[in-house]
C-alpha cells in the first residue's frame, strides 16, 4: 500500500534555514545542508527547500546549496521560490532537485508549468497553492500570492484544476489562515482539492502535533503531510510522529 | 557502505530524465562511471545502468536515435550486467501498452497500466514496501518489506520463466523488479530510496551473475 508521506520544509534565505510566522519576523534554524542530512537520517520520506531570498543577484546561492544537498541526501526533495522561467527550473533540476515548486510565478505565468512539465515530466512540477478562506469564492477559498500579501481572482480548486491540466502532477496546499498557527492543518479545503483531483495533495500550514497530521491524512485525504516548526525545534522527532501515525492506521515508511 | 570494484559503469543518457542523482549516488558509493549518449563511449564500461523517466515510446524513439538499443543488445549477449531502472525496466521486456510500442525483447513480457480506481492516484508516486520474492545476492542485507520511492503509471508483467526479484501492491499486487541471466531491474528509483535503495545499487555494482 502506498504510504502517507512527511514531508519536511526548510525556508532558505541566502544560504541559512529560517523560520517565520506568516512570512513574518524570519529567524535562523541553521545550515539548510546539515538540517536536510539530519533529517534524511532520521528517516524524512521527503524535503522541501523554500527559497525565500529577496534579492535577485543572491539566488545563485540556492542553486550551491541544492547541489551539495543532493550529493549528501537520496531521496527526493523539491525546490520552490523564486522560479519565474523554464531556465530557472532546468538550474535547479540539473543541480539534482527531483520537483520543483511553482506559486506566485505559476499565477502569473500559467505556461510555466506546461514548460516545467514538457521539460522533465509532470512528476517534476508541483504547483503551491496559498489559500485563504473566503466566504465569497465558489469553492470557499481564494488563491493568494507574494506570500500571502497580494489577493487573486483565482478560487483554489478551479485553480487547482487548470495547474492538473497544465500539467502539474502534485499539489501543495498551503492555507493562510492556519500557516504558523500550530493549531492543525486546514482539513476543509485539504479533503477537497484531495478528493477532486487525481495528482496527489501535500498538506501544508498549521502542523503543531502528529495528532494534526492524522486527522489531515485520514479525514482530510491527503497523500503527504508537510512539517516546519514542529521539527525544527524539537518538539517532536521524526521517529514520534511516524510512530504516532502507524499506531492509529495511517500507513507511514518505518 | 561500500568500496570501488576497479571496474567503470556505464550510465546511459538518452534524454530520459534527470541522471544527477544516478551519478550522486554512484559518487557516494565510491564507483567510477561514465555518463554518455553515445555507444563507443559504452561500449568497453564492465556494467550498465540504464535509468528512464518518462514515455515508454518516446524512450524506445530516443535509444534508437542513438544506437543504444544495439548496445544493449549487445551488452546482454555479451553477458555483462545492466541495471534497468523505471522505465529502463519496462523496455527492457518484448512491448509496451504505453504507446504502444515495440520494446527491446531482452526478456519476454509486457508493460501494462496501472488501473487505479478506488480511489487510488496513477502514477503511483511516493514510497511503497517492496516485498521480495526470493533469496538473490541483488538484495543482500537489505531488510524484507523494505520501502522503496516510485513514480510510474505503467507496471511490467514478465513471462513466467523469468525470476520475480519482488512486488508491491497499489490495487492490484504487481511485479517489481525481475532477473534473467546477466540482466536486472527494479521499478522504483533505488537512488531515490536512501539507504535501502543505496543498499540495492551496491549490490547490483558488485554482482556476479
Amino acid at each position: 500500500m502506498l504510504q502517507k508521506r512527511v514531508v519536511v520544509c526548510l525556508d532558505v534565505k541566502e544560504g541559512r534555514t529560517t523560520k517565520g510566522i506568516q512570512f513574518q519576523n524570519n529567524i535562523d534554524l541553521g545550515d539548510p545542508v546539515e538540517m536536510a542530512e539530519a533529517y534524511y537520517r532520521q528517516g524524512v520520506d521527503e524535503l522541501v527547500f523554500y527559497d525565500i531570498t529577496a534579492s535577485a543577484e543572491k539566488r545563485g546561492i540556492m542553486i550551491d546549496v541544492v547541489r551539495r544537498v543532493a550529493e549528501r541526501i537520496f531521496i527526493p526533495f523539491c525546490v520552490g521560490g523564486g522560479l519565474t522561467t523554464a531556465e530557472d527550473i532546468k538550474a535547479v533540476i540539473l543541480a539534482g532537485a527531483e520537483k520543483v515548486s511553482l506559486n506566485s510565478q505559476a499565477v502569473k505565468n500559467p505556461e510555466l508549468i506546461r514548460q516545467g512539465a514538457k521539460m522533465y515530466g509532470s512528476q517534476s512540477i508541483v504547483l503551491a497553492i496559498d489559500a485563504k478562506k473566503d466566504a465569497s469564492m465558489p469553492c470557499g477559498y481564494r488563491v493568494v500570492i507574494n506570500g500571502g500579501r497580494t489577493l487573486t481572482e483565482l478560487d483554489v480548486l478551479a485553480w487547482a484544476r487548470r495547474g492538473h491540466e497544465l500539467g502539474a502532477g502534485e499539489i501543495v496546499l498551503n492555507s493562510i489562515d492556519a500557516d504558523g498557527t500550530k493549531a492543525g492543518y486546514e482539513l476543509t479545503i485539504t479533503k477537497l482539492i484531495g478528493e477532486a483531483l487525481p495528482i496527489p495533495v501535500v498538506a501544508s500550514g498549521g502542523a503543531g502535533t502528529p495528532e494534526h497530521l492524522r486527522a489531515v491524512l485520514q479525514e482530510g485525504r491527503a497523500d503527504a503531510a508537510l512539517v516546519a516548526s514542529m521539527v525544527h525545534y524539537g518538539t517532536y522527532s521524526l521517529a514520534q510522529i511516524k510512530d504516532y501515525l502507524a499506531d492509529h492506521n495511517v500507513p507511514v515508511r518505518r | 557502505m561500500s568500496g570501488s570494484t576497479g571496474e567503470t559503469v556505464g550510465i546511459l543518457d538518452y534524454d530520459a530524465g534527470n541522471l544527477t542523482s544516478v551519478e550522486n549516488a554512484l559518487r557516494h558509493l565510491g564507483f567510477n562511471w561514465i555518463l554518455s549518449s553515445e555507444p563507443e563511449a559504452l561500449k568497453n564500461t564492465d556494467r550498465l545502468i540504464f535509468p528512464g523517466d518518462g514515455h515508454a515510446a518516446t524512450s524506445m524513439e530516443n535509444l534508437k536515435a542513438r544506437g543504444l538499443d544495439r548496445l544493449l543488445v549487445d551488452f546482454a549477449a555479451r553477458g555483462r550486467p545492466i541495471l534497468g531502472i523505471c522505465v529502463g525496466s519496462q523496455i527492457v521486456l518484448d512491448s509496451s501498452e504505453e504507446g504502444p510500442t515495440a520494446c527491446l525483447g531482452l526478456i519476454r513480457g509486457t508493460c501494462l497500466r496501472l488501473p487505479g480506481g478506488d480511489g487510488l492516484k496513477v502514477p503511483h508516486m511516493g514510497w511503497n514496501a517492496v516485498h521480495f520474492e526470493t533469496d538473490h545476492a541483488l538484495m543482500a542485507g537489505v531488510p524484507q518489506d523494505s520501502s522503496f520511492y516510485f513514480v510510474h503509471s505503467y507496471y511490467t508483467k514478465p513471462a513466467a520463466n523469468v525470476q520475480v526479484l519482488g512486488t508491491t501492491d497499489h490495487g492490484i499486487r504487481f511485479v517489481v523488479g525481475f532477473a534473467k541471466d546477466t540482466l536486472a531491474t527494479w521499478q522504483f528509483h533505488p537512488e531515490k530510496s536512501g539507504s535501502a535503495g543505496l543498499k540495492l545499487v551496491d549490490n547490483f555494482l558488485k554482482w556476479r551473475p
